[in-house]
């Protein structure tokens, strides 16, 4: 019913949120504004991804699993080198300094997995910021290893014993914190998800990461890839990754989704696969809901993945044909997560797992003529544990 | 006329305060919230804001969070609540206005939504989380069924906003006392009369506040400076708190006839 308004990808994004944040996203939107063109900035925001986070970060050729893809040449995107073991620090750093111009001296994020909850506490000690991650119950426990580095960094971890007690419960929690504390507090989302300016502020400082990814490609390769691939939970390193390319059309977009036990069920994540036209979290996308507009729970074994919306401009780019979205299973991520590790010698954050299964389970389509780019979004350091558990005797 | 633009007028040629209850429907039952809303108009209840429960409402706190949850859990659907009001319709006509989120409603169909709304007799509805911005088209509906349309302004809202708010807002306007989501407080903010006189000089609407309005002294409070008062979370725990539904519907109605005391304005 919404007429083309700002922050709209077709028919997807808005301002869905209670009047008390309305002013408070005006208040960002022109903060970005007035900032996302400033020579200033952008110094400061490319002296800290060089001098802090670590970029540029390498592009990889992988030799013994390209061989188990059909000759085809795959690259991994090293988002798992930044500092603090995934890309969520690239956007974490740029509102950070947007936090800072807008002289907000408190913090709160959400955090699935724990990955962007650490990058949000480490900007924040960073930055000698207050800072409050809301975090869902179940995952502070599947994810123990990051609450403990997020108190190390000086951060408050709430648990949030609300809903489902995980991803979106936790979003639910901080905006209720923002409604509350709107006039001191900043909050850091952490996804392309969520209401405007956030879908679009946040790919612009994950764009980083295509930018560099075509740079390589060409140096490596002398010429484009053929398919770029990511994982998609809220879809933060797959829009990252997918804006360096979005201007090259012979560039194959794919996504892949948490596809937990299956479509049979409920058990999955997979938002664009399944999913349909809705408004979560202040944004109409695509969402995992009943037929009376509730949400529903969902299911991935990584809980960077688990959660029933994904943000607007992939629900655009899948309506538009532009990018193509499927799921990868928690077996087929689990074997990903296995094979990366055993043939290349780097262990995946289980999120990305996701994308690196699509490579496997789709080698047959794979040709010697293909050069694919998978992005790497994540260590899976903070995976041991549970994959240990999931993996006992296989190994 | 409407019975909610009826009721505000009522209060005001009786030169008293306006008492809007919330309750959220399906906790403990439907049975039960239908029993209660037509044990309100007697217990001197002006309006009654009925929650459509939705799994994530983002305005709410924990009090009104957990009633919705119970409701979803125990079956409570959006043509359930449509079809107790249609129950309530048959022996009672205090005005009644739906309160909850936008997707189910933007599932069931917004114009089906609002015809069936009406259809069953409702006087109003406010969407939490579609602001006037998002509403252009929402608007358009409520007029065409002759229901009310209801936006909050809180504190934070600007001078721009509280202008558009209170232009699309044909029930009331819903004024928000204090940042932050429901849930009752001891005492009403310092800043609250300046906000109602910010709303009062764009608009001749009824307004009511909200948010944080707990008791009979905070009701006379309120009644003094704005039309009218909206009692929510601290309803909704005496009905949680009551060992059953008969108990519920006892002590909620003994409750709002407390705070229906603090409506006068001497």
């Amino acid at each position: 019913m919404a007429a083309v308004k700002k922050g709209y990808f077709g028919r997807y994004g808005g301002q869905y949120v209670p009047e008390m944040l309305a002013p408070a996203l005006d208040e960002l939107e022109a903060a970005y504004e007035t900032y996302k063109h400033d020579p200033a900035f952008r110094e400061e925001l490319e002296f800290y991804y060089r001098e802090y986070v670590g970029r540029p970060t390498g592009l990889t050729f992988c030799p013994r699993f390209s061989d188990h893809c059909n000759g085809a040449r795959i690259y991994l995107k090293r988002e798992d080198l930044c500092h603090t073991g995934s890309h969520k620090l690239n956007n974490c750093i740029g509102q950070a300094l947007l936090a800072r111009r807008m002289r907000k001296p408190r913090m709160i994020a959400e955090t699935g997995a724990g990955q962007h909850g650490v990058a949000t506490a480490t900007v924040a000690a960073l930055f000698g910021m207050e800072c409050v991650v809301y975090m869902g119950e179940i995952d502070t426990v599947r994810q123990a290893l990051n609450v403990f580095r997020m108190k190390l960094l000086g951060a408050k971890v709430e648990p949030v014993l609300s809903g489902t007690k995980t991803l979106k419960d936790a979003i639910n929690e901080a905006i209720r914190d923002w409604i509350a504390n709107v006039g001191d507090t900043y909050y850091l989302f952490g996804s392309v998800a969520g209401p405007h300016p956030y879908p679009t502020i946040v790919a612009d400082f994950q764009s980083v990461v295509g930018r560099e990814a075509r740079a390589q490609c060409l140096e490596k390769e002398g010429r484009l890839p053929t398919k770029v691939v990511a994982c998609v939970g809220g879809g933060s390193n797959a829009m990252g990754l997918f804006k360096g390319f979005l201007s090259d059309p012979d560039v194959e977009l794919i996504g892949v989704e948490g596809g937990g036990r299956g479509l049979g069920g409920d058990d999955h994540a997979a938002s664009l696969c399944a999913g349909t036209y809705g408004v979560l979290h202040g944004a109409a996308s695509y969402i995992l809901q009943d037929d009376d507009g509730q949400i529903k729970g969902t299911h991935s074994i990584s809980a960077g993945l688990d959660y029933p919306g994904v943000g607007p401009e992939h629900a655009y780019l899948k309506d538009t044909g532009r990018a193509t979205y499927t799921l990868a299973t928690d077996d087929e991520a689990l074997e990903a997560f296995l094979r990366l590790s055993e043939w290349e010698g780097i262990i995946p954050a289980l999120e990305s797992a996701h994308a690196v299964a699509w490579a496997l389970t789709h080698k047959d389509e794979l040709t010697s003529d293909d050069v694919v780019i998978i992005n790497l979004s994540g260590r899976g350091d903070k995976d041991a544990e549970e994959a240990r558990r999931v993996l006992e005797g296989r190994l | 006329m409407n019975r909610i633009i009826e009721s505000f007028a009522r209060a005001r040629r009786e030169g008293r305060g306006h008492l809007t209850i919330y309750v959220t429907a399906g906790d403990p039952s439907l049975e039960t919230t239908a029993a209660l809303v037509s044990e309100l108009a007697a217990a001197g209840v002006d309006l009654v804001e009925l929650g459509i429960p939705f799994s994530d409402p983002l305005a709410d706190g924990p009090v009104i969070q957990a009633a919705s949850q119970r409701a979803l859990e125990r079956g409570c659907t959006v043509q359930g609540v449509l079809q107790c009001v249609a129950r309530i319709r048959e022996t009672c006509d205090l005005p009644i206005a739906f309160m909850t989120c936008y997707n189910p409603v933007l599932q069931m169909g917004p114009e089906t939504f609002a015809r069936e709304a009406r259809a069953v007799g409702a006087d109003g509805v406010l969407l939490t989380d579609l602001p006037p911005a998002e509403a252009g088209g929402w608007c358009d509906l409520l007029a065409a069924n002759d229901l009310g349309a209801i936006f909050l302004v809180a504190p934070s809202s600007t001078p721009e906003r509280v202008e558009l708010a209170t232009r699309l807002s044909t029930g009331f306007v819903y004024c928000v006392s204090r940042p932050g989501v429901t849930g009752t407080r001891d005492q009403l903010p310092p800043e609250l009369a300046d906000l109602v006189q910010r709303i009062r000089a764009k608009t001749d609407r009824p307004i009511a506040v909200g948010f944080g309005i707990a008791k009979a002294d905070h009701v006379r409070e309120v009644c003094r400076i704005a039309d009218g008062a909206i009692v929510g979370s601290a309803m909704v725990k005496v009905i949680a708190d009551s060992p059953d539904a008969s108990t519920a519907v006892e002590r909620a109605t003994a409750f709002a006839r407390e705070l229906a005391a603090g409506k006068t304005r001497s």
